[in-house]
């Protein structure tokens, strides 16, 4: 198994080895990085290159480490005992696998997303560690042990909002995507747009790193703000004058009331 | 032969363990490294190093085990020390209109100016220098050429090292409003705290039905955001050069949605009678009016150089401001503020090591003070946390 990029993510060299050295140590991935740099993307990319299943979870704050294994739908059960039909004594109809349990029953290995994992509380890497450790975990309500067929690779994303346990990283293998350089920028619009003309090309992501050098910007933007602003600049049927004088459709790449009003005083518009 | 690696990275406070460096052992046994050094750098960051605060460190701690072991040429030292110098980019000359050199050529004829370049240059167009058309040193203008000094170059392992791009991540560096957030958000783990009082429904239920039909009540802390800042910042005068930093710091907390109430005030040198509710000062707020408006639950954070003459925080009237008079000092002032609220931190833009200035030892004695750094903030958040 080896990871070498795949047609629609351009991976640069460091990336490509830090997946293939997950790959082959059987550690969980973790991807830091300014947000918009592609994070989760990758992982799509990984399924895709070594060709197996990706199963996502996507963390929000609320989320407890607990849903990832598995859910006791209590209530259901409550309500098949009164109202319903179906045997109520076998809890084993009420247990519910999360995605991690998903993961681990599949009889294909997978390659397991968790998406922003920074969202959630702070104990919620560490309520994972065993599980992730050991790829199995225990349910209480039926004395069954869940343990993975297949050890899935697990891909574990965090935009460094909090700060992650000393534990849990110990566990891991690091990435930090760096913003991409002008070159390597040139071949991820190029896969996302392969028609659009060079010299337009070279003149807007000229101007893009341009406005990223701005001081001041509050949230300077990122790659996935580039490709929109591309996007639209093929919509709306821009020319490289355009360009050279303005900055055409500039809401796509700063989301900042406060940042807007740095590029009126840099263009004296 | 590595081991004097991993020490070397646990002597420069990289954290790690002996269960990261099996993996690592683990990898090396799988070949990931394809002995070479360049995957070596890569793989053992990625197993050794979980932060990219630290992938600094780590360079340097690269550097002083293996740089040896590379043959490339070595750039004479103390040409490295004339390109050290700065270079106003408005002073770069204009790209001269001659044909580029080939890599080769440019390759023979660097090798030459090394053997004899005997002294510093300068500007010009023939020797290793800063500034003018040479295509050797930085900051010139030439159409091809050699960079010398400051990032750039190749991708060899050595050399990602020794650019030292990491050095922007550390966390002991000052960096922009979104880290500043990220710390401050630790303010926000007070939340959870206090007694169980409100209903929690869906546990309860959750609860009752494992109960098997027992009502069994659930009850959890209040959630609110029990968080108050107040803000006060040192403006004008030895805190010019920092205004940006504290701009940063100030917008960051601004934007912050997780604090209860927050509230910033101004103030030049050191906290007097008087604090003023806008930058330039105009705006009075009598300080012992903080006091009555604001509990002691809030938490206070002073921003500034801590660097005046000692007159002015030893002495009551002492005050920069003439108008001031004063029957109180600046130090008696800031303890006032120290016991009405306990706690309390002063952040420092001023680097650490130029903290043995009187008035800032005075300070110190009376108010934990943290450097501005993301480092220094959330320490002096988990100071005011405890408080």
């Amino acid at each position: 198994m080896n990871y070498q990029g795949t047609e629609d993510y351009v991976a640069s060299e460091e990336l490509k080895q830090v997946v293939n050295v997950a790959l082959s140590i059987k550690r969980p991935l973790l991807l830091k990085g300014e947000p918009g740099t592609g994070k989760t993307l990758l992982a799509q990319s990984i399924a895709n290159a070594i060709h197996r299943p990706l199963l996502r979870w996507n963390i929000k704050s609320t989320t407890k480490a607990q849903e990832g294994l598995y859910l006791y739908d209590t209530v259901a059960r409550l309500n098949d005992s009164r109202f319903g039909d179906g045997n109520v004594r076998d809890i084993k109809r009420y247990i519910k696998l999360g995605k991690v349990g998903e993961a681990f029953v599949s009889e294909k290995p997978v390659v397991l997303l968790i998406d922003e994992i920074d969202k959630a509380d702070l104990e919620f890497p560490n309520d994972l560690l065993a599980e992730l450790d050991e790829m199995q975990f225990y349910i209480t309500e039926t004395g069954e042990d869940i343990v993975a067929k297949e050890r899935p690779l697990v891909v574990i994303t965090s935009n460094s909002e909090k700060e992650l346990p000393d534990a849990f990283l110990r566990r891991c293998v690091f990435h930090y995507i760096e913003f991409p350089d002008i070159d390597l920028m040139g071949r991820i619009v190029k896969v996302h747009f392969p028609d659009l003309e060079s010299n337009l090309k070279k003149a807007a992501i000229k101007r893009f790193y341009e406005i990223r050098s701005w001081k001041h910007l509050r949230k300077p933007p990122s790659t996935s703000e580039l490709i929109d602003w591309l996007s639209s600049l093929i919509a709306m049927g821009c020319n490289l004058k355009d360009l050279e004088d303005d900055i055409p459709h500039l809401g796509c790449l700063i989301k900042k009331e406060e940042d807007l009003r740095a590029p009126a005083k840099i263009l004296k518009i | 032969m590595l081991l004097p690696f991993f020490y070397t990275l646990r002597a420069l406070k990289v954290p790690v363990g002996t269960s990261e460096w099996l993996a690592l052992m683990q990898g090396l046994c799988h070949n990931l490294a394809d002995s070479s050094l360049d995957h070596f750098y890569y793989l053992a960051r990625a197993i050794l190093v979980k932060s990219e605060a630290l992938f600094d460190a780590y360079d340097q701690a690269f550097l002083i085990c293996f740089k040896k072991r590379e043959g490339e040429f070595n750039i004479k030292k103390e040409i490295e020390e004339w390109l050290a110098r700065q270079v106003d980019p408005a002073l770069r000359p204009k790209i001269p209109e001659i044909d580029p050199l080939t890599l080769e050529e440019l390759q023979r004829q660097f090798h030459e100016r090394l053997k004899e370049q005997m002294e510093e240059h300068h500007g010009g167009n023939r020797w290793i220098g800063t500034g003018g058309t040479s295509p050797f040193g930085h900051s010139g203008a030439h159409p091809s050429g050699i960079r010398i000094g400051g990032p750039g170059g190749g991708r060899m392992a050595v050399k990602v090292a020794e650019e030292r791009r990491f050095y922007n991540y550390r966390h002991d560096r000052v960096l922009d409003t979104r880290q500043f957030k990220v710390a401050l958000k630790r303010l926000r783990k007070l939340d959870h705290e206090g007694m169980p009082l409100e209903l929690n429904l869906d546990k309860t239920i959750k609860q009752t039905c494992k109960n098997a039909g027992d009502i069994d009540l659930v009850f959890d802390p209040p959630q609110k955001n029990q968080t108050e800042l107040i803000l006060l910042m040192d403006v004008g005068g030895t805190m010019d050069p920092y205004a940006e930093l504290v701009e940063s710091l100030f917008s960051a907390a601004h934007a912050s949605s997780h604090f209860k109430d927050f509230r910033h005030y101004y103030f030049h040198n050191c906290v007097y009678s008087k604090v003023y509710s806008d930058m330039y000062r105009r705006e009075a707020v009598l300080t012992a009016e903080l006091f009555r408006k604001f509990r002691n639950s809030y938490r206070v954070i002073l921003v500034g150089d801590a660097c005046m003459h000692p007159y002015e925080l030893f002495f009551p009237g002492g005050a920069i401001d003439y108008w001031e008079t004063e029957p109180h000092s600046g130090l008696e002032w800031l303890q006032m503020i120290r016991t009405h609220f306990s706690s309390i931190a002063w952040l420092n833009p001023e680097p650490e090591r130029f903290w043995d200035h009187p008035t800032i030892s005075a300070i110190k004695k009376i108010v934990s003070m943290y450097p501005l750094t993301v480092e220094g903030l959330a320490n002096a958040v988990d100071h005011l946390r405890r408080a």
